[in-house]
């Protein structure tokens, strides 16, 4: 484990993600401006910032739910360009998980899971559900393997929705306010199955202004603002002394409240 | 705590039965049929002349009518309704211009049709091999109708008719037509430009013109461009252009379900690494469709009214075959009767399909399929 406080910057450490002066706009709204973002494997970068600051967007740009239009973003050694084996490429080491949980209203908890490897890997169904039902496991709702979606609480829904991510074995996962639609009672149990899967080394960027989480877990903070990366620091240093103006004033708000 | 106006004192509001409802059959007489004076009278009147047209009908109906007989002048004799009309005539309304030997041939269709749409209506069967079941009845239905193996005796389709030809028509619409409507949905929201414009152009085209011109197209101006020895069969035509016209007016329908899901849906199935078509297939469509059920039930009970246009280009659906059999001068005075039977066909067919569709729907509401 690295000392509190350091970062693994330099170059010699395996990146797994790289954003470079990565640009896009929304007809004539620049939504990302140049945004520089590198994340080795296994770190855990939490993101935070305003609304409409752009931080969906950008995360949404790394598995190409978004199309970025000047820079370059690269994963696990792909470049994100047009072709789509190399979207293919990407998108199966990376898994996502929504604010909005998105998972299949007409499938059960279980052929949420085994959906994808079934129908993009050709995973034997039996294969796919034993794996599903370890994941479930997991995520400590193996009993709701049988129900729909519409019959779980919010934060069931999102585990699920963890678990669907990782039947892909990503290698990166990418959370956008996992728990902000959640109601408070069921924000832990989420952060909690988010805390474990941190520890067992994945690689993460995690949107929330779930602060203690990212105090927990983060081993870089960045604040966006209007599209911009104002501020990244680890966390001791990004919340002890902040050096922006903006970051300060983000700061004050959420941990006020 | 500071308190916002007065709270009464803690068991002050008792708790009580909700306040009376009179029930019953006499109170619901006085709430809606004796109101006041003037209710009562239009209650009584109203009463009165149903009294009378009830009678009348019955007299008609049933006390004077003619049941069996060969003879059609019993019926002139008779004041009554001449039902013996249906049973002297009903082998060429049901049946048409097929030969009149080869009948139980259209029986055995109609029963395997109609007990393939019963079964259909049974969500425990909606599997693979209801599927494959219906792909063997219709292989039945045409081996039966076409003829010229297994020793039976050929039939030309211009010779097809009554109601094997109805519902033939009616499900050869339906399955050709439910496909095209889905593809043309899907088109009309392509990203490639040429499907999106090839689609919308066929959907609007043809919901633009109405049903009788694309079957007159079809029977009469489609041959001055093909030539002969490549002209296809008249009763395929009309069944394809019937089917064009359904999958039109479907594809409008489908596209509302396509519209209804999220874009979370498309963009949760694409992190998950599916394709447009398996996204489509496994995402997409399960759930449109599903919203769209009820709405389409309504463009199939359509369809299968519509059969009844093929009668302008010379086939004999059940109704042109009907309209055939009374010719005979003999019966014509009776047609009325005939055509009451023919409603009445008609109406088990769409009543039925239109309560599975209610059926479908209150399911629907009830989330019971999630
Ligand atoms: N598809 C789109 N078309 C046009 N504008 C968009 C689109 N998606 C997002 N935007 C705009 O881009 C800006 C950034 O959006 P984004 O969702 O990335 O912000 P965010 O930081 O995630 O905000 P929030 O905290 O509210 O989720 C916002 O102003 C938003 O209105
Ligand atoms: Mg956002």
């Amino acid at each position: 484990m690295r000392n509190p406080g350091e970062r693994a910057t330099d170059v010699t450490v395996d990146r797994i993600i790289e954003l470079r002066d990565v640009n896009k706009w929304f007809g004539d709204f620049h939504v990302l401006r140049d945004v520089n973002l590198a994340v080795a494997r296994g770190e855990k970068v939490v993101v935070c910032g305003p609304s409409g600051s752009g931080k969906s967007t950008m995360i949404r740009c790394i598995n190409r739910l978004e199309e970025h239009q000047e820079g370059t973003i690269i994963v696990d050694g792909t470049e994100l360009t047009d072709d789509l084996r190399d979207i293919e490429k990407i998108r199966s080491n990376v898994g996502i998980v929504f604010q909005n949980f998105s998972l299949f209203p007409h499938l059960t908890a279980i052929e949420n899971l085994t959906l994808g490897p079934v129908m993009v890997r050709r995973e034997a169904e039996h294969e796919a559900e034993a794996r599903a039902m370890a994941l479930l496991e997991r995520v400590r709702i193996p009993e709701q393997a049988q129900k729909y979606p519409g019959q779980l609480s919010g934060g069931q829904q999102q585990r699920v929705a963890i678990a669907r991510a990782l039947m892909m074995n990503p290698k990166v996962m990418l959370f956008d306010e996992p728990t902000s639609a959640l109601d408070p009672e069921m924000i832990n149990e989420v952060l909690d199955v988010m805390v474990e899967l941190a520890n067992e080394g994945m690689t993460m960027i995690v949107i929330t202004h779930e602060m203690g989480f990212a105090r927990q877990v983060a081993d870089l903070m960045v604040f966006m603002d209007e599209g911009e990366i104002v501020e990244q620091a680890p966390p001791q240093e990004f919340f002890a002394n902040p050096r922006s103006a903006r970051t300060k004033l983000f700061l004050s708000q959420i941990l006020t409240h | 705590m500071t308190s916002v106006g007065t709270i009464p004192a803690h068991g002050r509001a008792l708790r009580r039965p909700p306040p009376k409802r009179e029930s019953g059959p006499i109170a619901w007489l006085r709430a809606n049929l004796f109101g006041g004076v003037h209710e009562a009278v239009l209650t009584v009147l109203v009463a009165w002349a149903l009294f009378l047209i009830v009678t009348a009908l019955y007299e008609w109906a049933v006390r004077d009518a003619v049941w069996f007989t060969t003879d059609s002048l019993v019926c002139r004799r008779a004041a009554g309704a001449c039902w013996a009309v249906i049973v002297e005539k009903h082998r060429v309304m049901l049946f048409g211009t097929f030969p009149y030997e080869e009948h139980w041939r259209g029986v055995v269709v109609i029963v395997t049709i109609v007990g393939m749409a019963v079964a259909s209506g049974f969500r425990r069967l909606w599997s693979y091999r209801l599927f494959v079941a219906w792909v063997v009845a219709l292989g039945v239905v045409l081996v039966l109708q076409l003829g010229g193996v297994f020793g039976l005796a050929p039939v030309d389709t211009n010779q097809w008719g009554g109601l094997p030809l109805t519902l033939i028509l009616f499900v050869g619409t339906v399955v050709g037509g439910l496909p095209a409507a889905v593809f043309l949905a899907l088109g009309r929201r392509s990203n490639l430009p040429v499907i999106k414009a090839a689609c919308v152009a066929v959907i609007e085209t043809v919901r633009g013109v109405p049903l009788l011109t694309v079957l007159f197209m079809a029977s009469l101006m489609f041959p001055l461009f093909v030539p002969p020895e490549l002209t296809i069969d008249k009763l395929l035509r009309a069944q394809i252009a019937m089917i064009i016209f359904f999958a039109a007016y479907g594809a409008e329908v489908v596209r509302g379900g396509l519209q209804a899901i999220p874009r979370g849906q498309h963009e949760a199935a694409q992190a998950v690494g599916l394709t447009y078509w398996q996204t489509t297939r496994k995402v997409v469509l399960p759930q449109a469709l599903r919203i769209v059920i009820p709405a389409l039930m309504n463009d199939i009970i359509r369809a299968f009214k519509n059969t009844t246009f093929v009668t302008i280009i010379g086939l004999f659906d059940v109704l042109g075959a009907t309209r055939a059999a009374l010719e005979d001068l003999n019966w014509q005075p009776y047609a009325l009767e005939a055509y009451v039977f023919i409603f009445a066909l008609y109406f088990v067919f769409c009543f039925s399909m239109s309560k599975y569709s209610e059926d479908v729907e209150r399911r629907l509401r009830e989330g019971r399929n999630y």
